[in-house]
């Protein structure tokens, strides 16, 4: 008997363990699921927790206007924990298990990139709100966040002008990864077609999260001595930025004298710093809080109501987010279903009104037509718009700067129907 | 824009210093004061140097209103006020005659960019030469080395010659030199301005001698002279070679700052695992505690009482050591203390309170780095004439880690607790049978362990950020900094850290950030292989196990 | 005669735990493909896809589990960094695989992965050649792994680097490795790591089949991982094991060189683990250097704890219930998953200091099992009162 109850207690551990792996759960069926992949631990927590809360904003506010389609929305969370395989299993379980029907998420481009194969196998939409190196174009996504062409080469030319400054010369300071290697592989061309030397450029990159400048921010010094103009083109990404700016303002580092041009460094994370001695330096983006216009202000408000806390702050991926929550819920009102191929054909073509005063178009390489401004950091942590390009700049997926990509287009309607080919696909003789 | 300054400020020199009747002209002053509400830089440049060119001493006033952001625009007429902070509150005024000013209903504030912001403070300070405060004079005098304008040679050489200070002197000599370096016409004078300068090696000025030796489009040298250029070189080469030397100075600091920081993360885990073999994973948490108690502290000082900022540290220590101590004892009366002699459990279950830590801090605070403020005495760096730059931080960072390990050790050897404490981690079993209470010895000390790590979190805080992940990022190093020095000995702690840090900075700019840091990891396991305790190992059969 | 009396003593001298262990292998290695493929998708036996790719990444993780339960619950190493061998070994799988997909890449070169292709590099570093050839990547998911146990041992271990020490430099080695994956330059993706992948001999990745056969693959390599470790540690040479983890010192002196069975058995361990990296690669699509990261390797001893230090069907129990309840907990309750974590390890490190497999078989007189909690308790208690 001992031995049997032995059996038995042994058996129903194993048991349960294997039974509650089977187990699927079963959803209620009238309501429209929208997934929400944003890390909510680890170490890109610091960012995406509060695009999810911008998700689940937009969808409280479309339910108070009555639904879509008929139908009650229901937000769908889950928290990938800033670990890439993480990210692939939890999409796969959004999109079998939860049965969503579109999904807002992923910041790092490794995060889409584990992704990627999963939405493409499984036919669910992505839409994808941060700034990236471009070089991709997937029929299931859609890039509501700057291309190179929307941030770093209009920024690198507002230095270049008489306004920014006429810098001469240039460093390129980046954290060791996909996105700042691409970008400033493509700055390095822009400037070198500009007429900018090689040894006038200076590259440099170091790891996520580092936190001792000293060095660097000595040798940019050094290199900002050789007698022109220089300037700081930042793709550091996350924690880094803190420690990075303190040591500039620590070694005397002034705007006027060497300007600093960030591209991941937005409200949020300016939030974190004490800007008294960072007043001057720049970032780009297609989006600023500062901006005001009415439905800015509308959108901060209502973002202050949702998340009761009058000192939060908004930024660019926010109104990315809102932006592609918009046009997708445009997109399914025109086609009627959310079936993801109807609303993909939807959705090109698609106009939402900028929260700064400006309409966003998703083209057909399911990139977004955006505006792009360039702020300097005011002593309140909030940008001061110095310079806007005049109309909307359409985002190119493959940069003209680098010479493998620079004959590929992304088009997904016909005749071309695909992201990355040289000529169209259906050629009609 | 240098040429217009030039023409503009000499203009201005030459109105103040001849103090004719000067164009007093009421309605003109307001208007151009006005005209600086304008939407675009450019017409806000023009209406700067308008007011510049009026000669009247009350435009400076503006435009360091201007510089500080502090000039706003009202939107229904269009007039410009003055903000100026009273006890706290904003009052807002005439900018021309200080009268204060009623109706103060949308205001926008003047924008700036880089350029004017570069305009303003060379303007302002040349204007600044004679001021009754030596640190305005000297910031006045570089301001004119970095805007070189021709019209302030004389006003200079005037200010120059009634200086009484001497470190004042030597900035205004500086600046001179710019001066002749760049506007005068005579080789002659242009190589004796380049000996002056040669005594000031800073980066700024390296930055003006090469670009003497750079080439214009057109293919010419920006320095027609060739024997000037030659002087150039031959200043800047000398300059190299002492650079290089105070460059391992600067490597040297570096390292040494480093180390200390290494040294405050890893003192208070030196502690709990020396002296009582307990592997605390929660370690980084009780940092990160002590850098959110600094946030916290700061936050009630800028709601109610912004005038203690300057010693908000100085609060936030004491502050932190309670929180992270009292934390810590909590963790050793309800989990650690099961735990003795267990030295893997104590990882594992230490390793869960860190998670729940981490999450708790998230919750309550949000996932978002929070704002800690450098107090001003702390701000900026000692910046020598060879280009040696210390920050003020790190050097408080250093004497503080000293300071820190120096009270420790005397805890541990002079005081009654401390006796206690060594007793019972050289043989428990003694000590409870002499009397000593074990018990109430573990929970003491493995709160001390955990307050010091609380105070290096003030430490960190300003200059790392402060988030839920602040654990993490040191948690690995302080481990390897213990085992290094030796588990057990402080003294250990103290060299493993400084060695290792110096070890990386120097590295650093030949191998890269990344790979010195392997480098330094590399060494670490290879020098544990040869001496298997550490540097300074404790030696006896108690420690065997 | 000494052949049948060594392989039944074998068999039955297996553990209750392990028989079971085996005996769920082989079911679910029938079962779950055979439900996945030939159950249509709207009975209610059918096994989702995705359910077949997380229960392989379980058996992956199992497997690794077991073999930190070699090294740490027989021979008392405590490695804070096999991470690093699990992930060499799918690094080794990962390149293979970026091999096969040729100039099915976004920028279609023939020979280089994209990210070589956008480091502006022009021909393949030499540590990437041969890895087009699926049988050298095998050997090398096994010897990467392996040298770098056999190197690093050989030094640690005749150094007698032991305890805490010895867990402090294998976080300090995965530490370094992860680092060194991160740089770029490296040639090995950098932060994205190797991902993209099309297919594995032939076999499309994405199908259904293919990731059946890999659950079956994975479910196979676990059942030989743990008879293999049963095997060693049921030997003489296990006793040895066994005796340097609780006297060290006295099996050095009784004669045994203690330095080569703890290299052995480290080796081993890496391999298997190496293997176990291999299998998780092609299952979660993506191998990554943040997979080096020290805090995953103090998650795998935590497994192990969990599961029941000493018993290698613990260890395997341990790592299928934690990653089980990280997937669910992720998903039901994402804001407060890292509470019941971290409260699950503190529990079960204070009152199950055994495990799960400890609790489950509990001898009568013991201070563990379900009647041993209750039995702590009162004495917690009883404590608190005095």
């Amino acid at each position: 008997m001992k031995r049997f109850g032995k059996l038995a207690r042994h058996l129903a551990v194993f048991g349960a363990a294997v039974g509650l792996m089977m187990t699927t759960a079963v959803q209620a069926a009238d309501t429209i699921k929208v997934g929400v992949l944003h890390s909510l631990s680890g170490t890109m927590a610091i960012s995406e927790t509060t695009l999810k809360d911008t998700v689940l904003m937009l969808v409280d506010d479309l339910n108070k206007k009555g639904g879509l389609l008929g139908k009650k929305v229901e937000a769908v969370v889950v928290d990938p924990a800033s670990n890439w395989p993480l990210f692939a299993e939890k999409a796969r379980e959004l999109i079998t298990s939860k049965k969503v029907d579109v999904v807002f998420g992923c910041w790092t481009s490794v995060s889409r990139k584990s992704v990627l194969p999963v939405f493409e196998e499984l036919n669910s939409m992505l839409f994808y709100p941060v700034q990236y190196e471009g070089e991709e174009s997937s029929r299931n996504v859609f890039y509501t966040g700057a291309a190179p062409n929307q941030q770093a080469i209009p920024a690198v030319e507002y230095l270049m002008s008489e306004d920014g400054g006429e810098a001469r010369r240039w460093i390129l300071l980046g954290t060791d990864y996909v996105y700042p290697r691409t970008t400033n592989k493509i700055l390095r061309a822009f400037l070198n077609s500009k007429g900018v030397k090689e040894d006038d450029i200076m590259e440099n990159y170091t790891p996520f999260g580092h936190s001792d400048w000293q060095t660097i921010v000595a040798k940019v010094k050094k290199f900002a001595s050789a007698g022109k103009k220089t300037a700081v083109v930042s793709t550091i990404n996350g924690d880094a930025n803190v420690p990075f700016y303190k040591e500039l303002a620590n070694q005397g580092i002034q705007a006027e004298d060497i300007p600093v041009v960030a591209f991941s460094v937005g409200e949020e994370e300016l939030a974190g710093l004490d800007t008294k001695p960072l007043v001057g330096h720049l970032a780009a983006w297609n989006y600023f809080m500062s901006v005001e216009t009415p439905e800015n202000e509308a959108f901060i408000k209502k973002w202050h109501t949702f998340i009761k806390d009058e000192k939060r702050v908004t930024n660019d991926p926010m109104e990315a987010h809102y932006i592609g929550f918009s046009m997708w819920v445009q997109a399914v009102k025109q086609a009627g279903t959310t079936d993801v191929d109807a609303v993909r054909q939807a959705m090109y073509g698609q106009k939402v009104s900028n929260l700064t005063g400006g309409v966003s178009i998703m083209n057909t390489n399911h990139h977004l037509s955006k505006p792009v401004l360039i702020g300097e950091v005011q002593e309140d942590g909030q940008f001061e718009t110095v310079w806007s390009t005049d109309g909307l700049v359409k985002g190119d997926a493959w940069s003209d700067y680098i010479p493998e990509s620079a004959k590929l287009t992304a088009d997904w309607t016909y005749p071309w129907v695909c992201g990355n080919c040289v000529k169209p696909n259906h050629m009609t003789n | 824009m240098c040429a217009v300054l030039r023409i503009i400020v000499c203009v201005f020199a030459a109105a103040l210093a001849s103090s004719a009747a000067a164009q007093n002209d009421e309605t003109t002053l307001a208007k151009l004061i006005r005209d600086l509400g304008q939407k675009s830089f450019a017409k806000k440049s023009e209406a700067i140097d308008a007011l510049v060119s009026t000669g009247d001493r009350r435009v400076v006033t503006v435009l360091e209103a201007m510089l500080a952001r502090n000039l706003f625009r009202r939107k229904a007429d269009g007039a410009i006020l003055l903000k100026f902070d009273k006890d706290g509150k904003a009052v807002f005024q005439d900018p021309l005659n200080q009268a204060a000013v009623a109706d103060t209903k949308k205001l926008k504030k003047v924008r700036i960019n880089n350029k004017l912001r570069k305009k303003l403070r060379g303007v302002i300070g040349s204007l600044s030469l004679q001021d009754k405060d030596p640190a305005k004079r000297v910031s006045a005098a570089d301001a004119v080395f970095k805007s070189r304008v021709k019209g302030m040679s004389g006003p200079l050489q005037a200010a120059l010659d009634t200086e009484p200070d001497d470190a004042v002197r030597d900035r205004m000599r500086r600046a001179l030199g710019a001066i002749q370096l760049v506007h005068s016409s005579n080789p002659d004078s242009r190589i004796a301005a380049i000996n002056t300068l040669g005594d000031f090696i800073d980066p700024d000025v390296r930055s003006l001698l090469n670009s003497l030796l750079v080439k214009k489009s057109d293919g010419v040298f920006a320095e027609p002279a060739k024997r000037v250029r030659d002087a150039a070189a031959e200043v800047l080469h000398a300059a190299e070679r002492s650079a290089a030397f105070w460059d391992a100075v600067q490597n040297l600091f570096q390292g040494i700052s480093l180390g200390s920081v290494l040294l405050l993360a890893a003192i208070g885990l030196a502690i709990t695992f020396g002296v009582m073999g307990v592997i605390n994973m929660a370690h980084g948490e009780m940092v990160m505690l002590g850098a959110y108690t600094t946030f916290v502290v700061q936050e009630i000082i800028r709601t109610h009482a912004p005038y203690l900022f300057d010693v908000s540290l100085f609060i936030a220590i004491p502050s932190a050591f309670l929180v992270a101590g009292l934390v810590g004892v909590a963790i050793e009366r309800s989990v650690i203390q099961f735990l003795y002699g267990r030295a893997l459990e104590t990882l594992l279950a230490t390793w869960g309170i860190s998670l729940v830590l981490q999450q708790f801090v998230r919750s309550v605070f949000g996932p978002t780095n929070r704002e800690v403020g450098t107090p001003s005495w702390m701000q900026g760096a000692i910046q020598t004439a060879e280009g040696l730059t210390l920050t003020y931080n790190r050097i408080a960072i250093i004497i503080f880690s000293l300071v820190v390990l120096g009270v420790l050790l005397l805890v541990l050897r002079k005081t009654w607790f401390g006796l206690q404490m060594r007793a019972v981690t050289q043989n428990r079993s003694m000590s409870s049978a002499m009397g000593i209470r074990t018990g109430w010895v573990d929970a003491m000390t493995f709160g001390l362990g955990s307050g010091i790590a609380g105070i290096a979190g003030v430490a960190l805080s300003q200059i790392d950020n402060v988030s839920p992940n602040l654990g993490q990022t040191y948690i690995i190093d302080s481990f390897l900094v213990v085992v290094f020095g030796g588990v057990g000995n402080l003294l250990g702690t103290l060299v493993g850290a400084l060695s290792l840090g110096v070890f990386n900075k120097f590295l650093e700019p030949y191998a890269g950030a990344v790979l010195a840091k392997i480098l330094v990891l590399v060494v670490v396991i290879l020098f544990i292989q040869r001496r298997p305790r550490g540097l300074f190992a404790l030696k006896g059969r108690a420690v065997e196990n | 005669m000494m052949r049948r009396g060594f392989v039944l003593p074998y068999l039955t001298g297996t553990p209750l735990g392990g028989r079971i262990l085996i005996g769920v292998l082989v079911l679910l290695a029938v079962l779950v493909p055979a439900l996945n493929l030939a159950v249509s998708p709207d009975s209610m036996l059918h096994v989702p896809t995705y359910v077949v790719a997380l229960a392989g990444k379980y058996l992956c993780f199992a497997l690794l589990a077991i073999s930190v339960d070699l090294i740490w619950g027989y021979c008392g190493i405590l490695s804070l960094g096999h991470g690093a061998f699990f992930s060499l070994g799918g690094y080794a799988m990962g390149m293979y695989l970026m091999r096969q997909i040729g100039d099915r890449s976004v920028y279609k070169d023939p020979v280089l992965p994209d990210f070589m292709v956008f480091l502006n590099w022009k021909e393949l570093p030499w540590y990437w050649s041969g890895f087009d050839v699926f049988p050298f990547a095998m050997l090398m998911v096994l010897l990467a792994p392996g040298l770098l146990a056999l190197v690093f041992g050989f030094f640690a271990f005749r150094s007698r680097v032991t305890g805490v020490y010895l867990s402090i430099i294998t976080q300090a080695m995965t530490f370094a490795l992860m680092l060194a994956f991160f740089r770029n330059d490296m040639g090995f993706g950098g932060n994205n790591g190797l991902t993209d992948f099309k297919d594995l001999l032939g076999f499309n990745l994405q199908s259904d089949a293919t990731r059946a056969g890999l659950f079956i693959a994975s479910a196979l390599a676990l059942a030989a991982g743990y008879l293999l470790s049963l095997f060693i540690v049921k030997s003489k040479l296990g006793r040895v094991l066994v005796a340097i983890r609780d006297a060290e010192s006295r099996a050095r002196f009784l004669g045994y060189r203690v330095e080569y069975y703890k290299l052995f058995v480290f080796t081993v361990s890496a391999m298997m683990a190496g293997v176990a990296g291999a299998l998780y690669v092609p299952q979660v699509g993506i191998i990554n250097p943040s997979e080096f990261s020290p805090a995953n390797s103090i998650e795998i001893v935590v497994w192990v704890a969990l599961g029941g230090r000493g018993t290698l069907h613990g260890a395997a129990l341990g790592a299928v219930l934690v990653n089980f309840a990280k997937s669910y907990l992720t998903g039901a309750a994402p804001e407060y998953w890292l509470y019941f974590l971290g409260a699950l390890f503190i529990l079960v490190t204070i009152f199950l200091p055994k495990g799960i497999a400890g609790l489950i078989s509990r001898a009568p007189d013991s201070r563990i099992g379900i009647t041993g909690i209750g039995r702590r308790l009162s004495q917690f208690f009883a404590r608190r009162a005095l």
